[in-house]
């Protein structure tokens, strides 16, 4: 497919339109509202601090402050994975009867939710000062590095998940077990230092840790590391490009498979 | 610039049974390499075993400004023709070729979200169907005052009865402008007042020159807007012809 300016215009406007619905739609009903999707990494961030801190007395400096710096990327990505795999699930009626480039439903999934772990910033910032750190001017660039990287990986995941989905129904399951893994897998709850000898690098074969761990870098010591985000980055281009390669080639039959 | 505003030509369309997926995970991995290659035979010649025809050779062409009914049985092929036309999907064989901008109106307010205003789903829905943002905020009106829900437009969608959902989403794509109109079945619903005005703008669509593809079980209907109709009987063309001739045979053959 041709990507003409008449169908970069459409598709921004799907995007943006869409992204409007999945944002109105979540608070519409709820009056707690934009608190629902902080308290959520915060309350998996009280959990883990009570499970590993207070019982177990694991050696991480500042923990609650590192356990957030890693849980709000994560809630990033699972709740956009978990959302990806049924969207073209549940919008079926969509799919069957009109033509629209389906893969707008995907981005604009990733954006509402990248627009809520930006909004969930200033609660990182707040426990930062809280442990007397402060935000320093390498969070901007940073950001942006990480951000980016990280909606390119997944967007990737979630446009592969959601049309294989249409096609073997079990990967919901499978899904939701392999981020149970990936999390686990990925030095959230955990950091490399406490890791044995020998086993710190091989985390680094999961194409996550080194997102994570640019994140927890940025926030904690307010500094961007270059190996790492690189990493990071070229990952999040490498899950895109396989992830829209998945998609095109099922495309066109979405809408038999509904 | 072809006078065809649609041309299908020896279109066959099978679905591949996708059982074999559907059928679970043990199945999936102890039958893995028949699996792969009976999926494969029902991809590559679609009247394999593994798939479910739903068209068997079917060609006919429709003129640019002409309004084509399409009778028959409940799956007869009926709306496997307009997915085609409407292009979400593609034939296993033959070439559909269609020209001009489509609307489709198949299932009014399929894109509508309940827990969003009439209002926001105009919206929602006119850029699903290929308006602009700017062209829908300028239609906005227009729409709102041809659905004739008045004040009931900032409700959510949910409180509408289906009536009322039916005409915002006949609104809606009224007012898309296109050259295409595909219609499924939906004329039945909303009142007898909305219906007449549904009427009203088809033949306003075809005194424009829109080429109108009109799905549905009301012979009389058919009659009314279409100039010409194909009948599918058993995933086949039957017969094509002059609207009044082929609604005849048909209730002739269903006694």
């Amino acid at each position: 497919m041709k990507l003409t300016n008449q169908r970069i215009e459409r598709l921004k406007d799907l995007i943006v339109e869409l992204t409007k619905k999945e944002m109105k739609v979540r608070y519409k009903r709820s009056y707690l509202g934009y608190l629902w999707s902080v308290l959520n990494p915060l309350t998996l961030a009280l959990i883990f601090f009570f499970a590993f801190k207070v019982v177990m007395k694991v050696g991480i400096e500042d923990y609650p402050l590192f356990l957030i710096a890693g849980l709000f990327p994560w809630q990033f990505l699972s709740n956009s994975v978990n959302a990806g795999v049924m969207a073209f699930v549940s919008n079926a009626s969509l799919i069957k009867k009109t033509s629209f480039p389906r893969e707008a439903i995907i981005y604009s999934i990733i954006l509402s939710e990248l627009i809520h772990f930006i909004l969930s910033l200033p609660v990182i910032v707040v426990f930062l000062l809280i442990y007397g750190g402060f935000p320093t001017w390498w969070w901007l660039p940073g950001l942006v590095v990480l951000v980016v990287a990280q909606s390119l990986l997944i967007s990737g995941i979630a446009l592969a998940v959601a049309s294989v989905n249409l096609f073997f129904r079990d990967l919901e399951r499978i899904v939701s077990i392999l981020l149970n893994l990936l999390f686990y897998a990925t030095p959230i709850v955990y950091s490399m230092r406490i890791m044995p000898e020998g086993t710190g690098k091989m985390m680094l074969i999961n194409p996550l840790a080194p997102l994570i761990l640019s994140y927890q870098q940025l926030f904690l010591e307010g500094t961007l590391n270059m190996e790492y985000s690189a990493i990071a980055a070229l990952w999040g281009i490498i899950f895109f490009l396989s992830g829209r390669l998945v998609y095109a080639r099922l495309e066109w039959r979405l809408a038999e498979a509904l | 610039m072809t006078d065809w505003a649609i041309e299908f030509d020896d279109v066959w369309k099978s679905y591949p049974s996708y059982s074999h997926v559907k059928g679970g995970l043990k199945h999936f991995i102890f039958n893995l390499p028949s699996v792969v290659r009976r999926s494969r035979l029902a991809n590559e010649n679609g009247n394999g075993n593994a798939a479910l025809s739903a068209l068997k050779g079917v060609s006919f062409n429709v003129k640019r400004g002409e309004a084509t009914g399409i009778i028959g049985r409940n799956g007869a092929g009926k709306s496997t023709v307009l997915g085609l036309i409407a292009g979400v999907m593609r034939p296993t064989s033959g070439r559909v070729k269609v020209n001009g901008r489509i609307a489709p109106l198949l299932e009014l307010g399929a894109g509508f979200h309940p827990d969003l205003s009439g209002l926001e789903n105009i919206v929602l829905n006119g850029v699903i169907l290929g308006l602009s943002k700017a062209q829908v905020r300028r239609r906005m009106d227009e729409i709102v005052e041809f659905s004739g829900l008045a004040d009931m437009i900032y409700q959510p969608v949910r409180t509408y009865s289906t009536g009322m959902s039916a005409r915002l989403g006949f609104s809606v794509v009224a007012h898309l402008d296109p050259e295409l109109l595909l219609i499924d079945e939906v004329l039945g619903v909303g009142d007898i007042d909305f219906q007449k005005r549904s009427l009203d703008k088809i033949r306003d669509f075809k005194k424009k020159g829109t080429t109108i593809v009109f799905v549905s079980h009301s012979l009389s209907d058919v009659n009314m807007i279409c100039d010409t109709a194909i009948w599918l009987k058993g995933h086949e063309l039957s017969m094509k012809g002059a609207s009044e001739v082929v609604t005849r045979a048909y209730i002739d053959e269903s006694g």
